[in-house]
């Protein structure tokens, strides 16, 4: 296997995106992304993109080949795939771009991500959503995803004594986080108070608890870490990737109060970068929800079982704490545009690490880690970068 | 799909441990597995729950609801319906089955049933 860093890195200004089309924001982030990296079209061996939902939110399918093309890459004809794993299909677009150029089959690749979700309704986007639950033995009784999040809530409510208050202050720092970041879709900052009194969505997860519908697309430029000075000053390094997954179905989980895919995705990429949780100094996290970033921050042992919601609340996960996690403003306040989720994660860690993250810069930050998960937790991701 | 409404699900003659929804593959046993079909009482526990209150367009005319994940009598868990006061849901409460229409396809579209489930007495 060889050594792959991050040469380029683009993102679009996430939110309603009314003025552009998918589309329009894939070749806004490919743009950018490439003359980061100033590389030529030429030079570029595949593309991974991806998506979630395209059929659901745009009807359109066939999104590897049509993001080639407005690329202006279709004369070209390099080899463009969409992988989906539902909000994790953008974690997966880079893993598969990792492995292109660590076996030595593709030096220059894109790993790209894209969501349009504000053109269709809320319903439809919910019952999009809901399509990455168990549709038979899940939605068929009615579930949607904020009660599956609420259901893990209120056990580990029970379980840990983590507080209603807990978990508001996720939306808290992160809205904070965000009202720093030039490109999220929300700028207001905002108070316990509004959080636990805005309303129930799926009790005890109220509105504010819940990340929003939005439009967005990312992208990276990977090459092998020997060659990767070549076009940059700063290289990243991607030091680990790993994914795992667990049943679709929550109700089939070994601990509801766990993803055991978090874990174990964890796990491997922390032996594969001969790493300890204590050595990551900025982490982007799946905050879906924000009981989300508590089970984030504890499976992948930044802090011990049951004391996420603790640690939240006494800021040692805001910027200048042990850990700085979610600097964008998360999925919460950032955007969460599914299949472009994975990607903007590691875009931030990249800012992050290379020292541009403006207002929102962590000092000395050198290790960052990315963590993507699909559904309820039937897919995991888990990346750890370096300067 | 009678395994819905009648909750039939699996037992592993090999291992005993018995699945629902119905497997054809063991996950302890995997091929050496000797499934046959059980039809479960339905009698359980709550192992957490929510009330929703904001749903799909197929579930908004009943909201607000409760949905559990519900652990049977013999071991296997699933997310189900719980008809009864929001207030009265408790983590470890008792339920027992009830037959009831889930959904509608359309205005004069095919009737879904299904079970839910009701609070329940313990005593004997
Ligand atoms: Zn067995």
């Amino acid at each position: 296997m060889r050594a792959v860093s991050i040469i380029g890195v683009g993102c679009t200004r996430f939110g309603e995106r009314w003025d552009s089309s998918l589309r329009d924001l894939v070749v806004e982030t490919g743009i950018a992304a490439i003359e980061d990296a100033g590389v030529a079209g030429e030079a570029i061996d595949a593309l991974y993109v991806g998506n979630m939902s395209g059929g659901r939110f745009v009807e359109q399918e066939h999104i590897g080949a049509l993001i080639a093309d407005y690329a202006g890459l279709s004369r070209l004809h390099i080899p463009s795939t969409r992988v989906e794993a539902a909000c994790a299909s953008g974690g997966l677009a880079l893993r598969e771009a990792f492995l292109a150029v660590a076996s030595g089959y593709a030096d220059i690749v894109i790993a790209a991500g894209v969501e349009k979700m504000t053109d269709v309704s809320s319903g439809v986007a919910a019952d999009a959503l809901a399509a990455a639950a168990d549709r038979e033995w899940e939605c068929f009784f009615g579930a949607t995803f904020p009660a599956l999040y609420a259901m893990i809530a209120r056990l580990h409510m029970r379980r840990y004594g983590t507080t209603r208050e807990q978990l508001a202050q996720v939306a808290v720092k992160n809205h904070h986080h965000g009202h720093m970041n030039p490109i999220a879709q929300y700028h207001t900052e905002i108070k316990v108070e509004d959080v636990v009194s805005s309303p129930l969505v799926a009790d005890p997860l109220r509105v504010l608890d819940c990340s929003p519908i939005t439009d967005g697309a990312a992208a990276l430029v990977l090459a092998p870490s020997d060659i990767a000075s070549r076009y940059c000053d700063t290289p990243i390094r991607i030091l680990a990737s790993a994914q795992a997954s667990d049943s679709l179905a929550l109700h089939d989980r070994r601990d509801i109060t766990t993803l055991d895919a978090t874990v174990y995705a964890a796990k491997k990429a922390f032996a594969q970068a001969r790493l300890t949780p204590e050595d990551i100094d900025v982490a982007e996290v799946h905050d879906c929800f924000t009981i989300g970033e508590i089970l984030a921050i504890e499976d992948l042992g930044f802090f011990p079982k049951g004391e996420g919601g603790a640690a939240t609340e006494e800021g040692r996960t805001a910027i200048g704490g042990d850990v700085a996690v979610n600097t964008s403003g998360g999925l919460k306040a950032c955007g969460h545009p599914v299949g472009a989720t994975g990607i903007k994660q590691a875009y931030e860690i990249v800012l992050q690490l290379r020292g541009e993250a403006g207002k929102r810069q962590v000092d000395d930050a050198e290790i960052g880690l990315t963590h993507n998960v699909g559904g309820s937790g039937g897919t995991a991701l888990v990346h750890i970068l370096s300067r | 799909m009678p395994q819905r409404y009648n909750l039939i699900g699996t037992h592993c003659k090999s291992c005993g441990e018995y699945y629902f929804p119905p497997r054809t593959l063991c996950p302890n046993c995997r091929r050496t597995g000797q499934m046959e079909e059980h039809r479960f009482r339905g009698t359980g526990t709550v192992i957490t729950y929510t009330t929703i209150y904001s749903a799909t367009e197929d579930f908004e005319r009943l909201t607000p609801y409760n949905l559990a994940i519900i652990q049977l009598d013999e071991g296997p868990k699933l997310t189900g319906q719980v008809v009864c006061s929001p207030e009265d849901m408790k983590i470890g409460m008792r339920v027992r089955p009830v037959f009831r229409i889930l959904g509608k396809e359309g205005e004069r579209g095919i009737i879904y049933y299904g079970t839910k489930f009701a609070p329940a007495d313990d005593a004997p």
